[in-house]
Parts: C-alpha cells; structure tokens; sequence
C-alpha cells in the first residue's frame, strides 16, 4: 500500500499551474492565519493563566479601531481572491476557438465518447498533446461529473442539456478519469482514463480505428433514414423550416420570443417539438424522445451545425425565419 | 460600538465572584425540576422547557450514535481501495444514513433544541418558553420524523445520499426515497417550531432590565438561528414535497424526459441547506462566546460586533447557495455574484474569531473541560472557514468540487466547530442541567482526544481531495490507500474520544459530586438560580440591572 503515496496530483494540462498557484496562495494564507489565531490563543492562555482564584482581570470594552482592521483587511484579501479565481474561472469556461470537438456521454455506469472525425471509445479518452480540446457533455440518464484530476477540470454531464468545458493536455500519459456526481449503484466503477499522446501518435490511433465516419456524416444519414429531410428541406412549400445556415443564429418563435439556435435548443427541437415552435409553422412535428440515442441527437446536432448557408439562387427558398436582432421582442 | 458610559466596579458582581467558591451544595430535600416529580407520565407530557430539553439530549444522542455507526461502517470499508467490506448498494445507503441522521436529526437540533431549550428562558430571566405546549409538540413532531426516517432504514434503506439529487433521487433510485423524504418533513416542522418560539420568548419574555443589548451572546446566537429556521425550513420542506408528488405522480418537476430542470433541484436544496449550516454554527458560536468569558472571567471583546455578526451571517448565508453549482452549467455571472457573497459571509466569522481571542487578552484564563473545548474549536473552525475561502473561490471550486476536500471541509465546520462547542456547552452546564460535577481529569482527556482523533480522521481528506479522490466512492484507485488508512486510524481514536464522555457523564449523574449553584463563578442568570433548577426556574422574578458577562474587573478598560 505504500507503492506510491502522492500527496500532490500530477500536472498535465494548461489549467493545472494557474489553479494550482491559486491554490498554494489560499494554503500559504489558511497557514497563516490559523497559526497566528493559535499562538494567540496558546500564547495568552499561558501568559494569562489563573495565577490566584482572586485574579481581577480588567474589563475591556472592544475596540472600534481593532475592529475595522480586522473587517477590511479580510474583505481586502477576499476581494483579491475574488478576483483571481473569477479570471482562472473564465478561462476554464473559454473554449479557444481552435479546439478540437470531442462529444461525451455519461451513462449509468460508464462514459461513452464520440470524437467528430467518428471514432467511439467507453470510458476511455484519447486526446494529443498540446492542442485545446472541447468537450460537449450531456448524459442519458442522471447527473454525472466529468473530472480529470490531473487537468483540474470536472463539468457536470446533465440530462437533455449540454455543457462544455475545455482542456489543452501538456504531458503524453494515461490519467485518471472520474465520475464526480453521485449517480448510483456502481458509482466509483464509472472511471476511466484518459490517453496522452504525441500529435503523431494521436494520429496513427485515429486511422487504426478504421476509416471513421464523421459525426456529422452519422447524422445526415440519420436525418435521411428518420425522414426528418421530408418536412425539413429547402423549398418554400416545407412544413418545417429549412436548417440550412440555422446554427448559431437567432430564431424567431411563435409565441414572439427568440431562441439562439445553440446544441440545446436543436436537440430539444428534436426531443420536445413542440417546446418552442418557429414563428410561421404549425406545432406539427413528433417527439423523436425514445427513438434516437443521446449519442444520436449528438451526431443530429453535428449535421445540422454543419448545414452552412447556401448562397441565395433564383427561386431559392426562404430563409428560415431569423430574428431581426438577437434578443428582440415584438 | 464602544461604550463611552464608565462602568463602575459592581460590589453585587465582586461579592458573588468571592462568594462564589463558597456556595453550599443545594439542600438534598429542596425540590427540583428533576425530582418535583417521578413516572413516565410526568416526563412525556411535561410542558417544562428543562425537561423537553432533557427528552431532546436522550432523543439526538441515540441519533448521533447511529449516524456515528454509519461512519465506522464507511471507514472500515475505506481501508482497502476496492470496495470489498459491503455491496455498493449498502455502502450508498451508509453514507445517506450517516449524513440524514447527523444533519437532519442530530446536529440541527443539537444546541438549539437542547442547550437553548434548557437556556434560553433561564438566561432571560423567565418561567418557561413562551409557548411550552408547542415546544413539547416540537419534541413529539422530532421524534414521529425520526421514527418514520428509522422506519426507512430499516425497511431497506435509503440510497440517494443525503442531498437527494434529481433526477437520481425523483426518476432512479428503487430504495425508500419517499419514506425517508416523509420523515425529514416532518421532522422540519419541529425545526420551524422551536425557531418559532424562541423568537417569540426573545421578544416578549425578557425579564425587567435585560434591554436587546444586554442580552447573553449565545441568545442573540439562537435568535439569529431561529430566523434561518423559520424562513429557511419550509423551502426544504416544499422541495422534499415536489420529490415526493414527481415519484408519486411523475409530475415533471425536475425529471427531464418529463420536461422539469434536474438544476432547479439543486438551487431550492441549497436554498435552505446552505443556511443549515448556519444552523448548526450560529448556536455553536454562542456557547464559545460564554465559554470564553467565563473561564478567562472577562467580558467579551465588542460585545454588539459579534452580536451583529451573527445576525449578518443569518442574512447573508441566504444569498450564497449557487456556490454549490459551480460545475453544474450555472451561468459565469450567476456564478461570480454567488462566489463574491460566499467571500462575504466568510467576514463575520472571522470577526468572531478575533474579537474570541482578543478576549482571551489580559484574562484570567484556567483550563477547566469546557475552556479546551471552546479553544479546540477556535482551532477547528478557524480552518475549516479558511478552506471554505477554497471553495468559495470559482477556479478552485472545479477541481474541489465533490471531492473529499469538500468533505474535509465540512466536517471541520460541522463537526469540528458545530459539536465541539456542543460538547463544551454541555460540560459547561452539566452542574446547571443534572446537579452534579463530572470527573474533571477524564474531562479534559476527552476534550484533547477529540481534538486530536479529529485531525487525524479528516486532516488528511483535504489532500485526498486535491489530489482528486470523489465523494461517495465505494472503491479507489491503490495511490489513495494510505490517506485513507491514516483517516481511517484516526476516526477510531475520535470515535473513542466521543465514547468517553458518554460514560463519565452517565457515571456523573448518579455518583458526581453535587454541583454548587455556581461553580464556575460564572455571570449570567442561569448561575442564580438553583442547580438543578426549580420547575419555575427563579423563586423570584429575577432583573437585570447591568450588561451581560460583568465580571468584577480591576480597572475598566474602554477604548
């Protein structure tokens, strides 16, 4: 049991120094003050002892000063900790634009990945070194928590939502992966690892799995063979609204509000139509919940992000109902 | 802040504290809340606050027995990495169990049910609480939640973990959710009733001349806990209701495929959990503040600031729960404002420790049982608030989160700083509460125990936390073994040390010396009257001509 005996994790992405330099302040500072409230309290409690059971100790009436000093320089060293650990904070939730896009499923009692290029892993990740990598999280079933200790990075995998955090690894090597969120039964067997490797390497492991088909390749498929393309398609009669170019853009619904056309509100789209209609159609379409996997909507959600907008012919069709800005209501 | 009126040495004062060494034992035939009668009858339906109180510390300390049966339950299966003691199945219902029974069952209730039960009417100088029949219906309403919640374990058990989460706990989980679920509503009504009381007696009940801010500490301490009760409780008590009408009824509450918000959960949870903690703190802060005085016979360094404070960590401590959903997809600014009021609320405590150790200044300090306690939880809790600055602070508060950081955390507070200054607080009034004195050698040995078992058990969780180890696992990767090993030794020796104290004070009740009226030459008006008490506390109306902890003082220092 002694093999090994860390008492420090292992660093291995680009969040671990400056969480970790955040951390090392706030243990330098709990040192401090826990020391220095108990040698006061040691040190008077001797100096002052009961020499006599008629000790008379003077009666002191607090102090104004003393206690302002001791409200603002607390509130001064937390305002400072506020404030770095608000900035590592953004930078955990910035996802560099570059990244690489890698979909996870969180399912009692395993993680299911997706990468976009199509290759499939369970509860095992493999990512190369030294490019950010994105992670889109959502689960099947109940809360779950992606966490890499050693990339100090952990988000919540959340049914029918999505959530992202992101990573860039800085050491080739095989680290662990743990389900943080209590989700059952065999909760501490949802673990895995995940796999470091050189760019080289990372790309010799990629052809191995054989030619891949993409994500959003899956999901065109799935979008012909689940006829989504018979009500969703680019011609002014459709019954639904053409998806083309839909992606990342303000949506007009028919109850006057405006959604951003974000994987959330597709996959809901799909799952739970009639939710939030676009403005001019009828709530017509049927749930798809129980037909297509998490996995599914994942690669639904890929095509439709890769739909690009086609350049306006003669006799094209309407553009899907965009709103006028973002956020405005009639 | 600072009085500018001079006191004047107060001859009462100085001739009690002299006097006080000398007061006779009470006269053996001199009728008590204790022997004023005998039977069954005259205990369960008492109406006397003494008693309800004594009915509490039988009831919370069968509670923390089975809850601290649980820990050795986990703590034995945390020795080996794979889980190999017991099923996971019955390693999740451990865990739940252990946290339902201490927090819902045991430390909520602790020192408010209890101690303020016994206290609070002395202290202020009248007959009983103000409402004695509803305090009694409290106790009786504690004890049908307990059963009901027992009733679940027994039946099977209970395997959610004590923070139910949807949509495991509403869609998932096949054990007694909705059992268990009954018995904490329930038992939340006893919680909303005491608080209910206690507010009211503070207000109404005070004797002639005891003004707000004469008042003892450790009341103005339950009267800030019994505000988070009142306003707190019933939002717990609505959201077990909509986990119980989402199982019963699948009503899409917080179950997605049903078109609920499994995060709306976590927000109305920590609504009030959040400020349970205070719960639990807020009373525990009292108790130190009249231990602290008391044996370094002194009054307290800025009375009105910690006075204050505990009213500001009972408004503050309202408006910090989203710091429990830093990784859950809480929106970045949600997240920054709640970040900055956890920072906040950080400010009182500390405030309390220093103006706690300033007191200690020019005192005259002795090391009787209670005064170790009151310094092992200036020490526990004074690490257990910085390490919340941990999780408090966002980019941290990832990699932390649902760790055993956070459960190393939590226990310096809760069980640290909430039951050493339960454990103080009762050795303290044990002469006022039984009529006898405890062995004092095996006192102060228990207190050191406690201490030291305490930091051995969950010192090292902070860094099995770090290095990443979750909450809840059953089983763990080799590299964490020795960590847990350690934790592990260490629980046994807390465990001791909590074992030790049961059984002097069992011994005390019936063999104890006879405790004099005041035995700690301690101020304040429960050290007036009789030990034990007489059922109407004072035999005269008792008033209060001068602030509290007036110690006879050499020189009256104001600054």
């Amino acid at each position: 049991m002694w093999s090994g005996f860390p008492l420090f994790p292992e660093q291995a992405s680009t969040h671990a120094g400056r969480v970790d330099a955040l951390y090392f302040f706030l243990i330098a500072l709990t040192a401090f003050f826990s020391l220095l409230i108990g040698f006061m309290v040691i040190g008077f409690a001797i100096r002052y002892r009961r020499r006599s059971p008629d000790d008379r100790p003077p009666a002191i009436y607090g102090s104004l000063a003393l206690e302002l000093t001791w409200t603002i320089i607390p509130l001064g060293i937390v305002a400072v900790i506020f404030f770095w650990s608000a900035d590592v904070y953004l930078s955990l939730n910035r996802v560099p634009k570059d990244a690489i896009e890698v979909h996870v499923v969180g399912k009692r009692w395993m993680w299911k990945v997706q990468h976009i290029t199509g290759q499939r892993e369970i509860n095992e990740l493999h990512v190369p070194v030294g490019v950010p990598v994105k992670l889109t999280l959502t689960s099947e079933d109940v809360i779950h928590s992606f966490f890499i200790p050693a990339f100090r990075v952990k988000k919540d995998a959340l049914p029918a939502r999505y959530t992202t955090a992101w990573f860039q690894a800085t050491k080739p090597g095989r680290y662990h992966l743990f389900c943080a969120e209590y989700c059952g039964t065999r909760h501490s067997n949802m673990i895995g690892s995940i796999v470091v490797m050189e760019p080289a390497a990372f790309q010799a492991w990629l052809a191995g799995g054989g030619p891949g088909v993409s994500l959003a390749s899956a999901g065109e498929k799935l979008f012909q063979d689940l006829a989504c393309v018979t009500c969703h398609k680019a011609d002014s009669g459709a019954r639904g609204p053409a998806l083309d170019g839909l992606f990342g853009r303000p949506v007009a619904l028919a109850d006057g509000g405006t959604v951003t056309a974000d994987e959330t509100y597709i996959r809901e789209s799909i799952v739970a139509p009639s939710a939030k209609v676009v403005a001019g159609y009828q709530p017509i379409m049927p749930t798809f919940q129980g037909l297509v996997s998490e996995e599914q909507l994942l690669q639904l959600v890929a095509y439709v992000r890769s739909l690009k907008a086609k350049a306006p012919a003669a006799g094209a069709p309407p553009a899907p109902p965009v709103a006028a800005a973002p956020g405005a209501r009639p | 802040m600072t009085p500018t009126k001079q006191t004047p040495l107060d001859t009462k004062a100085k001739r009690d504290l002299e006097a006080a060494p000398l007061v006779e034992a009470p006269d053996p035939g001199r009728l008590n809340y204790l022997n004023a009668d005998y039977g069954w009858k005259s205990w369960l339906f008492t109406t006397d606050h003494k008693r309800i109180a004594i009915l509490y510390l039988v009831s919370i300390s069968v509670m923390f027995f089975i809850g601290g049966l649980m820990a050795v339950g986990i703590r034995l299966e945390l020795i080996t990495p794979p889980g190999d003691l017991v099923q996971s199945e019955t390693y999740n219902k451990m865990f739940t169990m252990h946290g339902i029974v201490m927090v819902f069952f045991f430390l909520i209730p602790s020192i408010p049910a209890v101690l303020g039960n016994f206290l609070i009417p002395i202290m202020i100088g009248a007959k009983d609480l103000a409402f004695p029949r509803l305090n009694l219906a409290s106790w009786y309403i504690y004890m049908v939640g307990g059963a009901i919640t027992m009733g679940a374990m027994i039946h099977g058990g209970v395997d959610t973990g004590w923070t139910f989460y949807t949509p495991y706990s509403t869609a998932f989980s096949n054990s007694n959710v909705m059992l268990a679920g009954v018995g904490i509503f329930i038992a939340g009504f006893s919680s909303i009733l005491t608080g209910f009381n206690f507010i009211v007696t503070i207000h109404k009940m005070r004797a002639p001349g005891l003004t707000w801010f004469r008042m003892p500490l450790f009341v103005w301490a339950h009267y800030a806990t019994s505000i988070i009760q009142v306003l707190g409780t019933p939002v717990v008590a609505v959201t077990i209701l909509m986990v119980a009408v989402e199982r019963a009824f699948h009503l899409g509450l917080f179950d997605p495929t049903r078109g609920g918000d499994p995060v709306l959960f976590q927000h109305l949870f920590w609504f009030y959990s959040h400020p349970a903690v205070y719960i639990m703190i807020l009373p525990s802060m009292g108790v130190i503040s009249e231990l602290v005085t008391c044996f370094s016979r002194k009054r307290i360094f800025g009375y009105e600031v910690i006075a204050m404070s505990s009213m500001a960590i009972a408004v503050v401590g309202f408006l910090v729960w989203g710091h429990h959903m830093f990784v859950s997809g809480q929106s970045t600014y949600a997240g920054m404002v709640f970040s900055a009021l956890s920072f906040l609320v950080a400010i009182p405590s500390a405030i309390k420790v220093f103006n706690w150790t300033a007191t200690l200044f020019r005192g005259s300090i002795s090391y009787d049982a209670p005064m170790i306690y009151a310094g092992g939880f200036i020490g526990l809790f004074t690490i257990g608030g910085l390490t919340g600055l941990f999780l408090a602070a966002m980019g941290l508060d990832v990699h932390v989160h649902d760790t055993y950081f956070v459960v190393a955390h939590f226990h310096y507070i809760m069980v640290g700083g909430a039951i050493m200054g339960y454990l103080g607080g009762l050795h303290f009034w044990w002469p006022k509460i039984t009529g006898r004195m405890y062995n004092e050698t095996w006192a102060r040995a228990a207190a050191v125990i406690v201490f030291t078992g305490f930091h051995l058990t969950f010192f090292p969780q902070f860094i099995l936390g770090y290095l990443g180890m979750p909450r809840r696992y059953h089983g763990y990767p080799e590299e964490f073994q020795v960590l847990n090993v350690m934790s592990s030794a260490g629980a046994s020796i807390l465990g001791l040390g909590y074992l030790i104290p049961a059984v002097y004070l069992a011994w005390s009740m019936r063999y104890g010396k006879k405790a004099p009226n005041n035995p700690w030459a301690a101020q304040g008006l429960e050290w007036q009257t009789a030990s034990p008490p007489s059922t109407a506390n004072f035999d005269t109306p008792p008033v209060v001509p001068d602030e509290a902890y007036h110690y006879a003082a050499s020189e009256v220092i104001v600054v």
